[in-house]
């Protein structure tokens, strides 16, 4: 008989000393020659910033290679949004990595969303604009047929590195998947 | 193993069930929080790739030998009645997940977190921080060490309770396994009116968050024991072409 899968339940909003005890913001030192900074705001169908999320985000290096155990690049990060819903992660840029399909995939980092009011998390992708070839042919954002949802997936260049605003709900709400 | 994941790397998917009939929606109107951050435009399928079958590994420079304990992370015994937590995490096969990392957090035995946010007006205690973490073993086994949390007001709607709870964060071998869930007591008598444990609508999948009291795990004069087994998502059968 298969076992059925626990459901999920919200973080609430008492996670902090648990889950960001650490900093876990910066996949790489910010001096690092590739250094990006990817931030943004998190929004709810109000429009007000969400000061008690946490994203999550898994990535592959510069080469598409996704971390094996004791890599040196861990591919993983978190950060809590501050009072005024802002996030900021320090990595580096990702490489394209296969797709299932023998394409390729545009250089992508993945994004969980958790927060109180979300029963389970929301999954989104950050995409980057100046990638414009490999994004008109990856697989995932060219089956998004609408351009407008579609470009919410990609961040845009901020004065600082990427700028990528996570909207919950409403009429900015960007694209979320069923994993 | 490299082998593997270089193959894995270029080759097909194995991507992993999608669970909903046992998860709860993102809106559920009476959890009022929902209200504001629930999607309201519809999901966008994403057929599993290698972004989501694999996902970060956290090795034992993460955890501490007695981070499982959160009986012992002060000068003093905390407060309250000492329980034992253990139990197995599970792939949708019903096979162990091992070497995974584990992390909970709760309120003390008086319903009130350490959290500057939380304004419940219950004692906080000196000799309990409520946070610890652990990876499973070969067997896909856990164990915590720490008080039974009590029960606390939140203002989702008049006189609004939350049953006794350990919220627990875990992670499986994908990010597609990713989890954060809450564990609950046996018998408590608010689960009637919490909304978000009553947010799953299928009883039986209500059932799979609620622990069991164990005598076996019950340790004499010294812990009562609970056992909670958590089932992350199972792969799909075969290898699956995601795009044609």
């Amino acid at each position: 008989m298969t076992p059925e899968p626990t459901p999920s339940q919200t973080v609430g909003p008492f996670f902090h000393d648990a889950l960001l005890a650490e900093d876990q913001t910066r996949l790489v030192n910010p001096d690092h020659p590739s250094a990006i900074r990817v931030s943004g705001t998190v929004c709810d169908g109000a429009g007000e910033p969400v000061p008690d999320a946490m994203l999550e985000i898994w990535q592959a290096d510069p080469e598409g290679r996704y971390a094996q155990p004791g890599d040196e690049f861990s591919g993983f990060g978190r950060c809590g949004t501050d009072a005024e819903g802002r996030f900021e992660f320090v990595t580096v840029k990702p490489g394209t990595v296969p797709s299932p399909d023998g394409r390729s995939q545009a250089p992508h980092i993945a994004v969980s969303v958790f927060a109180r009011g979300l029963l389970k998390r929301l999954v989104t992708r950050i995409y980057f604009p100046d990638e414009e070839e490999a994004n008109a042919s990856d697989p995932v954002l060219v089956s998004v047929e609408d351009p407008d949802f579609r470009a919410t997936l990609v961040a845009r260049a901020g004065e600082v590195g990427y700028v990528f605003d996570v909207c919950l709900q409403g009429e900015k709400q960007i694209i979320f998947f069923d994993v | 193993m490299r082998g593997e994941h270089t193959m894995r790397q270029s080759g097909e998917i194995t991507g992993y069930r999608r669970d909903h009939e046992s998860q709860p929606p993102y809106l559920h109107p009476a959890y009022e929080s929902t209200r504001l951050r629930a999607p309201d435009r519809p999901l966008v399928i994403l057929p599993h790739t290698l972004s989501e079958v694999t996902g970060p590994a956290f090795g034992h420079g993460k955890v501490g030998p007695l981070d499982n304990d959160l009986t012992c992370q002060h000068d003093g015994e905390p407060l309250g009645e000492r329980i034992i937590v253990t139990g197995r995490v599970l792939d949708g096969d019903g096979r162990p997940v091992r070497s995974s990392l584990i992390e909970v957090w709760q309120a003390n035995a008086a319903g009130r977190y350490t959290h500057h946010a939380d304004r419940h007006p219950a004692p906080l205690d000196p000799n309990f921080s409520g946070a610890g973490r652990c990876l499973t073993d070969g067997e896909g086994r856990y164990r915590f060490v720490t008080v039974k949390p009590g029960a606390y007001p939140w203002k989702n709607h008049d006189n609004a309770w939350r049953p006794a709870h350990i919220h627990f964060s875990l992670f499986g071998p994908a990010f597609a396994t990713r989890l954060v869930t809450q564990m609950y007591f046996p018998g408590d008598p608010l689960f009637d009116q919490d909304s978000i444990f009553q947010s799953v609508s299928d009883p039986k999948a209500r059932e799979q968050m609620i622990s069991r009291f164990d005598l076996d795990t019950t340790e004499p004069e010294w812990a009562l024991g609970y056992n909670f087994d958590i089932v992350l998502r199972g792969r799909e059968a075969t290898p699956m072409e995601n795009h044609k």
